[in-house]
């Protein structure tokens, strides 16, 4: 039937349009069913295309020296790079991980199969035996709405369980870990964080930075290209207390509290989870955060 | 009512008029009234005139699956005596956010209704309805005989409309509030029972996080001898639990509050007494937070267990192992995956009875710390559990070979919903798409009434569904198939397929339209980001006038394109209360 080329070419269309759109749309929520704009050809040039500009100043093409792949993501980057002779293939960052994961996102318009077939294909084949597998699966179900098919009841009931069980877990024979999400405003999926194995703020921070700073790089240096070394803790904490991003926590009352204020071990027991959170989004907490100071002593 | 009922004779044919002489119709209808089947009592009214108003007198039951079908104006002239109404109301992918805001299904307009031309409710069941406050009033003043409100999965209500219930309906015998999108304020509404009132059988309250003042809640106890169901939420503790069930050894359903309290010898020794003392407890749920210190206290009463719900309780897999020891007649088990493959195993060792089983994930998007189930635990109970019939499973990897040995050993599964997690995953050994797997299901169970497919998946799977799967009635689809034939088979295969919901399949127009004849046979079909275009379904619209097709459109997507397609069958016509998203074609 003729019906079917005109679809396609539907689907070829609007990459340019689709870009503005999905800029500002990359932190996902569960029920954020948003993120449908993106076009995905079956070269995934235009997902790969947006990522370059979006989030890295460099020139589309070049390879962002000491950029190292963390574990776990180099599982997408090197697929699509077998997959895509004309796209460019050098992004052995992070950020080719969300393109095929936007194919997936409810709604999305594309040649599906070809989509899911160049995915899960590849999933299949890095995801035996490798531990870095775990990391890519579960920030994929991070963006699918819906998925996996669970009531919001039972979703919201056991994460709040699990915060609790986490807070327990010193209690707990053999498990003295305190797993925290950590969140960053603009990354595609979350990370967890044992707040047991730091002894400080300073430990924390150059943790986050090594986790978030494939995310982070786009942003900081002005010359548009990224630092030699990949971001310095110094360069982080820049980041975390200049303008652009803040550290803050959601707290056993379920407030949210800028990181740094309370002594370690308070913060420790008192932390549910982590959201490095942009600059112009956190006024406003600074007051909250002194009076509760005042409260607890 | 007598002079309806009479039939006229209009035809006298003297053979005819003899069996109707000797049939009067006020023994029809005692007959029919003892059927209680919907579907047998469908199948009575088209047997002829007589016989349809003799069932439509006697039928005070009713299930509507689909609110939308019918309108309360029809339903309440064809049935004068209804006591007792189900509805189910949104499509069920609402349950996972798929569905707009203000949908629809709100039970208002059938409360009116039933207000006036059934005053003698009774029972009202509502399943993913919109329920207010205010409808909730209103069902509490307008019907003096009201006995049983259900509430599972519905929203737009807060503990005020609870209240309202609680203080007026002087004959409640069943509360259940379960899993709702409820506004919790505060947890007062238990006390509006009022001292006088003693008629409750079943309360459930585990939704509700409030605390109640546990005074009413012990008096309440107290005073309704006839409780046999009682399901409390999270904010009632171990001590306070104890002092219920001292009130209530009768009880045969219980949901416990918190299971994490600080107890001492003493208050640890009433508890395990209070547990033994209710011989009659078959189904144990709650458990919110267990700690396993105090699950021993449970032990005895396990014996004659046959569902237990632990869904809410993050138990590891040797707690887990320890406490179903104890559960030898079990026969349905709601799990959590955290006790992994290795309490799943206990299960096939200890509970051979065992029918139903769902194992839900503890934390979906844990992306570093693996727990969970694999194929090992379903293939282990399938050894031990040769009755399975029912399974619900999230998993995070699955082989073709596992789920062969499943059905080898379990033929007679009438639900089979298996979620691999993480979309279009292949079978994890071979690499290979799991089309043989479901292939193995349909080929072998032929009692199969529902399937969920997951997992990376090739048009093969549905051409198998659409060759065994004969008396399937539900199926849900994600993230599979390869082309338009995959869905064509199985509207073409499945002769009495319901409900068909597919998101995120590259079934396209084709596939929509090869269905044509078949929506009106169905309740409904529900598509979601798959290939269809508004022009389709405007085609499909225009040629079914039995149908309601509506399309729910997403801000920024394409025109053309048919975002979120629901169909189902109606008599009602196209509905009026419809939210702007949502376009009637």
């Amino acid at each position: 039937m003729s019906t079917t080329p005109l679809e396609h070419d539907y689907i070829g269309l609007s990459e340019s349009s689709s870009v503005p759109r999905s800029s500002d749309k990359l932190s996902y929520s569960s029920s954020s069913s948003s993120c449908t704009e993106e076009n995905y050809t079956s070269s995934n040039k235009a997902c790969l295309n947006f990522k370059e500009t979006e989030l890295r100043l460099g020139l589309p093409g070049s390879q962002s020296p000491g950029r190292k792949p963390s574990h776990g993501l180099s599982l997408f980057g090197k697929d699509i790079e077998n997959n895509n002779s004309n796209s460019n293939s050098n992004n052995t960052n992070g950020y080719a991980a969300p393109s095929p994961l936007k194919s997936l996102v409810s709604g999305a318009k594309r040649g599906f199969s070809d989509a899911l077939d160049g995915v899960s294909r590849n999933w299949g084949l890095s995801i035996n035996g490798k531990p870095d597998a775990e990391l890519g699966k579960g920030a994929v179900l991070a963006q699918v709405v819906g998925w996996p098919p669970i009531r919001s009841f039972r979703k919201n009931t056991m994460a709040s369980n699990l915060v609790k069980n986490n807070d327990a877990a010193e209690g707990k024979s053999g498990s003295g870990c305190l797993y925290v999400k950590v969140s960053m405003d603009g990354a595609p999926y979350l990370r967890k964080v044992d707040l047991k194995i730091y002894s400080n703020y300073m430990e924390l921070s150059s943790a986050l930075e090594k986790m978030f700073s494939c995310f982070t790089i786009g942003q900081c240096d002005s010359h548009g290209l990224p630092g030699q070394d990949g971001l310095s803790e110094s360069r982080l904490m820049d980041l975390l207390h200049g303008s652009e991003y803040v550290l803050t926590y959601e707290d056993k009352d379920g407030d949210w509290m800028l990181v740094g204020d309370v002594p370690w071990d308070m913060f420790t027991e008192t932390c549910r989870r982590l959201r490095i959170m942009k600059g112009s989004e956190a006024i406003g907490l600074a007051p909250r955060a002194m009076e509760k100071c005042k409260n607890r002593t | 009512m007598e002079s309806e009922s009479k039939r006229k004779k209009e035809s006298p044919n003297t053979a005819e008029l003899a069996v109707t002489a000797s049939f009067p119709d006020e023994v029809l209808e005692i007959v029919l009234s003892l059927l209680t089947s919907h579907r047998d009592r469908s199948s009575v009214s088209l047997v002829c005139k007589d016989w349809y108003r003799a069932e439509r007198w006697s039928r005070t039951q009713v299930f509507i699956g689909n609110c939308y079908s019918v309108s309360p104006e029809i339903l309440t002239r064809r049935f004068p005596n209804i006591r007792s109404v189900t509805l189910k109301g949104k499509p069920r992918f609402s349950d996972f956010n798929l569905v707009p805001p203000n949908w629809g299904a709100d039970i208002h307009a059938w409360l009116v209704a039933f207000a006036v031309k059934y005053p003698f409710l009774e029972e009202l069941r509502l399943k993913r309805m919109a329920v207010s406050d205010e409808s909730l009033e209103f069902l509490a003043s307008n019907f003096p005989n009201f006995k049983l409100l259900s509430l599972l999965s519905c929203d737009g209500f807060s503990t005020d409309g609870l209240a309202a219930i609680a203080t007026h309906c002087k004959n409640l015998t069943e509360l259940d509030i379960q899993e709702n999108g409820i506004e919790d304020s505060s947890g007062s509404w238990l006390s509006c029972f009022p001292e006088s009132f003693t008629s409750l059988e079943v309360l459930n309250f585990a939704n509700l996080t409030s605390e109640v003042n546990t005074d009413a809640l012990e008096r309440l106890v107290s005073r309704c001898k006839s409780l046999k169901v009682l399901k409390v939420n999270k904010s009632i503790s171990l001590e306070q639990l104890q002092r219920l069930l001292v009130r209530a050894p009768q009880l045969e359903e219980l949901g416990t509050g918190s299971f994490l309290q600080d107890l001492t010898a003493r208050p640890y020794a009433d508890l395990e007494s209070a547990f033994n003392n209710c011989k009659n407890i078959h189904t144990l749920s709650g458990l919110w937070e267990a700690v396993p210190l105090y699950l021993p206290a449970l032990y005895n009463s396990c014996a004659n267990l046959t569902f237990l719900n632990l869904s809410y309780t993050a138990l590891q897999s040797g707690e887990f192992a320890k406490l179903v020891v104890h559960c030898p007649r079990l026969r349905r088990l709601w799990v959590l995956d955290t006790v992994e493959d290795k309490g799943l195993e206990a299960v096939g060792s200890n509970c051979p009875l065992l029918e139903e089983l769902r194992v839900f994930p503890a934390d979906p998007f844990d992306e570093e710390i693996i727990h969970g189930v694999t194929e090992e635990g379903f293939v282990a109970v399938s050894f031990g559990c040769r009755r399975l019939h029912y399974v619900l499973y999230f998993c995070r990897q699955m082989t073709n070979a596992a789920v062969a040995t499943i059905v080898q050993n379990c033929p007679n599964f009438t639900h089979f919903r298996l979620c691999i997690m993480t979309p279009g995953l292949p079978d994890y050994l071979t690499n290979e798409p799991m089309d043989e797997a479901f292939g193995a299901v349909v080929k072998t169970c032929s009692k199969l009434q529902r399937l969920s497919v997951s997992g990376l998946l090739t048009d093969l799977t549905f051409e198998y569904i659409g060759k065994y799967a004969k008396n399937l009635e539900t199926l849900s689809v994600a993230f599979a198939g390869r082309s338009d034939r995959g869905m064509q088979c199985v509207l073409e295969g499945c002769p009495k397929l319901r409900k068909l919901e597919i998101r995120d399949c590259p079934f396209g127009n084709e596939a929509l339209l090869s269905g044509l004849e078949k929506y009106e046979s169905m309740r409904s079909l529900w598509m979601s980001a798959c290939n269809v275009t508004m022009n389709a379904c405007r085609r499909l619209a225009k040629q079914m006038p039995r149908l309601n097709v509506e399309v729910m459109k997403e801000d920024g997507s394409d025109d053309s394109q048919a975002d979120k397609v629901y169909i189902y069958r109606t008599v009602a016509g196209p509905r009026r209360d419809a939210p702007p998203s949502v376009l009637t074609l």
